[in-house]
């Protein structure tokens, strides 16, 4: 494959456009889930509605639109425009929160009532039974929908290109193609594997993550594997 | 300790408790027995306040749970009336309800130092001389999913212990457990109550367990208490017909 070394450099100046993003629009995701996941379930009917409101919002508008929002209308009406990778990280965190906000209020909501119970008759404080009791036991069920929202949200970093960022698939795009345009399927190819690894890399955390948790609670999924692979579960 | 008057309590049009009085002194042994459905858990229920009665109130050690009093006039109780009245109950469940994501010491300690303001240090000391008294002093460190069902009802006991309670409620503990570790923990129960001076509100199967721990039996059919004796009267010479009846079908199986 002629000019591979061209290919990956170039591409891999765009790297860090997309880690940042990626891994910006994640920790903001993770913040925003969490606010708007527990907003929803609120005792506070205010507070519900704008939860309510926030999540249908912005799952329910296209991305690439909330972004052309973000880039070209919201400095017509504040007279400024933001740095544009924090957009990007801005956009991509609040669409992804919407989604996260549903997987932390399901989660939640999974934690059996006896649960809740034994913690009322202990006379722990309803935050302290979130935070203490619930939470921790919701984690486990979050992880594994987390894992995929974050790598939807890494392949949603590609829509940065629209907006000038640098990222990977720009460098494609703009830089590569016009010049090795013989070789496109190729640098697609190429592209497809950066995103590829990242996306394995992402797997790799969040499994790691679910094996401490599901520890955490007591269960031991490699005595669930054990089990499976003896037969022992199905005699 | 513990006063019902007049309570009521309806789940949609389903009535589970009507009318229903009765009180319990401190330091009594109460079992409640009757069929299932009858409304036996629900009071335990009510007095754990994890359900609100419909009509009719009731006191723990003279405080109302849902009603307080302020300038003069009731009240609805707020959350800081009902956590004031819930420092003096503790309650045992079926299904034990420990926290899967703590050892069998955060469990034992998290209400004493987040509730009860217990330093670490003293709430494990506690802790540990609770797991003494249960019978699992070596088992600090594990996780409740390692430990078996009466093990794991006996560390729920010492979880209810260390909030020191003035009123136990246990429901249906043992009916969760294998045959064979029921005995271990009938018996820790008989000696926590021969050996505290904690009031007692069972709900139990265990019809010999009613029989000797109790001071006092009372025999539950639809929502209302049909025969109220000491147990000696009441499985000896029951008067009520639905009681016989009752213990025909659980005892002389």
């Amino acid at each position: 494959m002629d000019n591979l070394g061209t290919f990956l450099s170039v591409l891999s100046q765009g790297l860090p456009f997309t880690i940042i993003a990626t891994v910006g629009g994640i920790a903001l995701t993770i913040v925003l889930s969490f606010v708007a996941g527990l907003a929803l379930l609120s005792s506070s009917r205010t507070v519900r509605i704008i939860a309510r409101v926030y999540v249908e919002g912005l799952r329910g508008t296209s991305e690439v639109v909330q972004l052309f929002w973000i880039f070209f209308a919201l400095p017509v009406l504040v007279g400024f425009q933001i740095v544009p990778i924090w957009a990007g990280i801005l956009v991509l965190g609040l669409n992804h929160g919407a989604y996260g906000a549903e997987i932390v209020r399901g989660a939640v909501q999974s934690v059996p009532r006896a649960q809740i119970e034994g913690a009322i008759a202990l006379n722990l404080t309803p935050a302290q039974r979130m935070r203490r009791v619930v939470l921790p036991q919701a984690v486990v069920e979050m992880l594994p929908p987390f894992n995929n929202l974050f790598i939807q949200l890494l392949k949603s970093t590609a829509l940065l290109s629209f907006v000038s960022i640098n990222e990977i698939t720009r460098q494609a795009q703009q830089v590569l193609v016009p010049r090795f345009n013989p070789q496109a399927f190729e640098i697609f190819l190429l592209l497809l594997v950066m995103y590829l690894v990242m996306s394995l890399v992402i797997t790799a955390v969040m499994r790691t993550l679910e094996r401490v948790a599901a520890a955490r609670v007591g269960r031991t999924p490699s005595a669930r594997s054990r089990r499976q692979a003896t037969g022992a579960g199905v005699a | 300790m513990i006063e019902f008057d007049g309570v009521e309590k309806r789940f949609g049009d389903h009535v589970v408790l009507s009318e229903l009085s009765f009180a319990v002194a401190p330091g009594e042994h109460v079992c409640l027995i009757g069929p299932s459905g009858s409304g036996k858990t629900t009071i335990l229920r009510l007095l754990m306040t994890l359900e609100k009665v419909d009509a009719g109130t009731i006191t723990v050690g003279g405080t109302s749970l849902s009603h307080m009093d302020k300038g003069g006039t009731l009240v609805p109780a707020d959350d800081k009336h009902v956590r004031e009245v819930r420092k003096r109950i503790g309650m045992v469940f079926q299904q034990f309800n420990l926290f899967p994501n703590m050892t069998v010491r955060g469990n034992l300690i998290e209400a004493p130092t987040r509730v009860l303001g217990l330093s670490k240090e003293e709430a494990t000391a506690r802790a540990q001389e609770l797991l003494d008294l249960v019978g699992l002093g070596d088992r600090m460190d594990s996780h409740p999913t390692q430990l078996s069902g009466g093990q794991q009802q006996r560390v729920a006991i010492a979880r209810a212990l260390a909030m020191r309670p003035d009123v136990l409620l246990l429901d249906e503990v043992t009916s969760a457990l294998d045959p064979e570790l029921v005995a271990g923990v009938l018996t820790l129960l008989r000696d926590l109550g021969a050996s505290t001076d904690i009031t007692f509100l069972c709900v139990t199967h265990e019809m010999g367990f009613a029989r000797d721990f109790s001071d006092r039996v009372m025999m539950f059919d639809g929502g209302r208490v049909i025969e109220d004796a000491a147990p000696e009267k009441l499985f000896t010479a029951p008067e009520h017909e639905r009681t016989r009846a009752f213990l025909h079908a659980v005892v002389d199986r």
